[in-house]
């Protein structure tokens, strides 16, 4: 079955696509809690976690299965990646469970102290997940030193090396701007108005880091373009994501929240696509030379393997979608507070 | 003291894996509950049901948060600890963590929204969907994490592939793995664990309410319906236990070995109730043993010997002290859970359950028994397969990441055990807190026996039973009005 396919690409592309939908819906969500110590108030900072209150834990669900596909489709990477970056997915996990935790208990006990401890740990784990999936980004386009056996030789500060960090910054302001928007989105009144406020100053910011990364990533690593030489038309990605990020001020002035909020998943899609087109067709580059990259080739499963999981994808996507809209469309508009919020 | 990155890697996965198992069986059991009890809710239109819903979601959201942000830390300790492991299994147990991601866990937290805020968006019968819907989820992730693990105890469908350090297992036949040898007997066994633990925390919760003579009617329908439920998962489990131990006799002798502490191979062989033992001399100490018991349940007759560890090669062999304590605790308990149900249910039925206080205070306790069974069934079954991660193909030393110094592995312990002694104590807190509050009393309140006091409420329940019954017949006139209007 799919004889015809080249179901490496394929998998490669899905997973993409599992990205895309991580950084996009969780995207939102971290980018809320940067931004949640900003709110002043009860009601504010309620409105803020409960913006993201009935969605978050799905949209985590996104980074849970975007690691199990490559888990399934391409064992090596995953393997390399997660033991190479062992320290810094600890303290992402370690900061993904305290913000699920933040989430669901700060609302739970009315002391101001108990609320506001909640607030900063939800504010400050959102930040530092955030920076390091950027930090993680960077190191797959800087590449790490990989051996012959597929194994990470390097140290945990070889991972935090200034490209890495800066990419882990560039992410933080994304996330931080796309939050704003969604919170601009789903708020209404004097609130709004302020938070018309943040998304002006995180895609000020966003769009200094956006320039900063696109010159230190042509600077450090020239090869990230090399197949834009041989497939022409990702160039096409270029525009698509230049007017995106210039339409959110517009949206903005016109007062589109939609529209800004659209814009801003088109440019964060077209980054990823644009990352991906990068490395390809690498999974994992290695700083060592390009004979220990791990490629989607040498990295995947088997045909039958990628068979099978494409058969599952295909009868579970569609159901994803359809639910996912479904619980979209019961908590569209603005946020309201009642008895069963956070 | 040299560290051992495999002994780390090996606590590590233990106790986060013991510890996120604390919250999923409680999902699956409770979500079971709360389809029952809105079901009744959509079917009588009684409000105490539609109380009683809203009450136990409060309850298995907090059990389903924690369920997910420790789940999320499983599935990167397989590639953060276990690189080797997971490059050797990556082809078979992926599909099944893929299908996992897109079945279960999506319809999971998806509908878990709705269920949990959607009480004032959504028509009741979309609800219930939601309810279901969200069970099934729970459901199926049991599915597919039970499927790799029990293709890890009896691998099917597969190749291998490479040789040396680049071997891997490849997927011959997808559904041989999945109706692998020991899968549906070990899918059963695990989801009536589930229950019985769901059950006995709205056992427990309710009888507390019994006794602290608060929320009678709540807690008297909530407890009949976990009653009922444990009682016939608990009878179940007593099946699929016997099952199981019979495929594991088959496929995985040492292991059983180890369960049952056979050491040497021997007609006639012996049934401990209870022993200690005792590796230096291979003998079972201080042991009641019941001849020829084991030979009988192995084999259907009382002579065939059976599979000792004598028969495995000294470096073959699991340790036997704790999966031999581990196992006879479960079955002690599995035990128990069925004395205590069948009795209760039948004391139920001529109605003087609800007067026996030390009854009650039994239920309030015996909370703790589903957990300690379900986590022992749990570390006998995966110490029991030691010394292999993969049954026969792939020693534990052998799967742990090369690239993770024991340094890194000690540290991550210590911030787990940390972060995670925080997580259970706000949990315990904060259920502590909810079953303090109790369910909502908004609603026009149809406890009418809430204020005497507990023997004087029991004595009155027919005529609260009778008083219940006008109360629903006026609530659904008055809909009938409403749908007129």
């Amino acid at each position: 079955m799919f004889s015809f396919l080249d179901l490496n690409l394929v998998w490669f592309i899905l997973l993409g696509v599992l990205l895309i939908g991580y950084a996009i819906l969780d995207g939102f969500d971290l980018g809320v809690g940067v931004l949640h110590l900003f709110t002043k108030g009860d009601t504010e900072r309620r409105i803020s976690l409960n913006s993201i209150g009935p969605v978050w834990d799905g949209n985590e669900v996104w980074l849970v299965t975007a690691g199990g596909a490559l888990f399934a489709a391409f064992p090596h990477a995953y393997a390399t990646a997660f033991s190479a970056f062992y320290i810094p997915f600890m303290i992402l996990l370690c900061m993904l469970i305290f913000r699920a935790v933040a989430l669901e208990f700060r609302s739970k006990e009315p002391m101001p102290w108990w609320r506001a401890t909640w607030d900063v740990a939800f504010s400050v784990s959102s930040i530092v997940a955030s920076v390091l999936f950027g930090v993680a980004v960077g190191n797959l386009v800087v590449g790490i030193p990989l051996g012959e056996d597929m194994e990470f030789q390097g140290t945990f500060f070889q991972l935090l090396n200034p490209y890495s960090l800066l990419v882990g910054v560039f992410n933080l302001t994304i996330f931080a701007m796309h939050g704003a928007i969604y919170l601009y989105l789903k708020t209404e009144g004097d609130l709004q108005q302020k938070v018309k406020g943040w998304v002006v100053h995180t895609t000020a910011l966003f769009v200094v880091f956006y320039i900063m990364t696109t010159i230190a990533t042509l600077v450090t690593v020239p090869s990230m373009i090399a197949n834009f030489q041989k497939f022409p038309v990702v160039w096409l990605l270029v525009p698509i994501n230049v007017l995106a990020i210039a339409n959110i001020p517009r949206s903005l002035y016109f007062n589109q929240p939609g529209i800004a909020f659209l814009s801003s998943c088109v440019s964060i899609a077209t980054l990823i696509l644009l990352f991906g087109a990068g490395v390809f067709p690498n999974m994992i580059i290695s700083s060592l030379g390009e004979a220990t990259n791990l490629t989607i080739y040498s990295a995947a499963s088997s045909q039958k393997t990628l068979g099978i999981m494409l058969i599952i994808a295909i009868l579970g996507m569609p159901c994803v979608i359809a639910y996912t809209s479904v619980i979209y469309w019961v908590f569209r508009g603005k946020v309201q507070l009642d008895k069963f919020s956070y | 003291m040299e560290l051992d990155v495999v002994l780390l890697s090996r606590l590590q996965f233990a106790f986060t894996v013991m510890f996120h198992y604390l919250y999923p069986p409680l999902s699956i059991g409770l979500g079971l509950l709360i389809v029952i009890m809105e079901g009744m809710f959509l079917r009588t239109g009684n409000p105490i049901y539609e109380r009683m819903t809203k009450f136990w979601i409060k309850i298995f959201a907090l059990t389903f948060g924690l369920g997910v942000a420790s789940g999320i830390v499983m599935e990167f300790e397989f590639g953060t600890n276990w690189a080797t492991y997971s490059r050797y299994v990556g082809d078979v147990f992926g599909s099944a963590l893929a299908a996992e991601g897109i079945f279960a866990f999506f319809l999971e937290s998806g509908f878990l929204a709705v269920l949990v805020f959607g009480w004032n968006r959504v028509s009741p019968k979309m609800h219930f969907f939601s309810a279901i819907m969200v069970f099934l989820g729970s459901l199926f992730s049991s599915v597919w994490i039970v499927v790799a693990n029990s293709w890890m105890q009896t691998p099917a469908g597969y190749h291998i592939v490479g040789e040396g350090l680049m071997a891997r297992a490849e997927i011959v036949d997808f559904w041989a793995l999945v109706f692998n040898p020991s899968s549906v007997v070990r899918l059963t066994h695990v989801v009536l664990g589930a229950f019985i633990q769901g059950a006995f925390l709205v056992l427990s919760i309710s009888a507390w309410y019994l006794l602290k003579n608060r929320h009678l009617e709540f807690a008297r329908r909530s407890f009949t319906i976990a009653l009922v439920v444990a009682t016939l998962t608990s009878l179940a489990q007593l099946i699929a236990g016997h099952f199981s131990a019979e495929v594991v006799a088959k496929y995985q002798p040492a292991k059983l070995a180890a369960f049952e502490g056979v050491y040497k191979t021997e007609d006639s062989t012996p049934l401990y109730l209870f022993g200690f033992p005792n590796s230096e001399t291979q003998t079972v100490d201080m042991g009641i043993p019941v001849p020829g018991a084991l030979s009988f349940l192995v084999h259907k007759d009382f002579s065939t010997p059976v599979t000792g560890l004598d028969q495995f090669a000294k470096e073959d062999q699991p340790p036997v002290a704790l999966p031999f304590q581990m196992y006879h605790i479960m079955i002690a308990l599995g035990i128990y859970f069925i004395g205590l149900t069948c009795v209760s249910l039948f004391l139920l039925w001529t109605g003087k359950l609800f007067q026996m206080r030390w009854l009650m205070w039994v239920f309030v306790f015996s909370v703790v028994g589903p957990f300690i069974a379900n986590q022992a069934g749990w570390i006998a079954a995966e110490v029991g397969r030691q010394p292999w991660i993969v049954y026969g193909l792939l020693r534990t030393s052998e799967g742990v990441s090369k690239a993770v110094a024991a340094e890194a592995v000690l540290s991550s312990l210590i911030m787990f055990t940390l972060l995670y002694a925080l997580l259970f104590l706000l949990f315990v807190y904060l259920l502590d807190r909810k079953i303090k509050h109790g369910p909502d009393e908004d609603e026009k309140d149809v406890d009418s026996t809430r204020h005497y006091d507990f023997i004087d409420a029991i004595s009155k329940r027919k005529s609260s039973a009778s008083m219940m019954d006008s109360e629903v017949m006026s609530f659904r006139s008055n809909l009938e009005a409403e749908k007129g209007a």
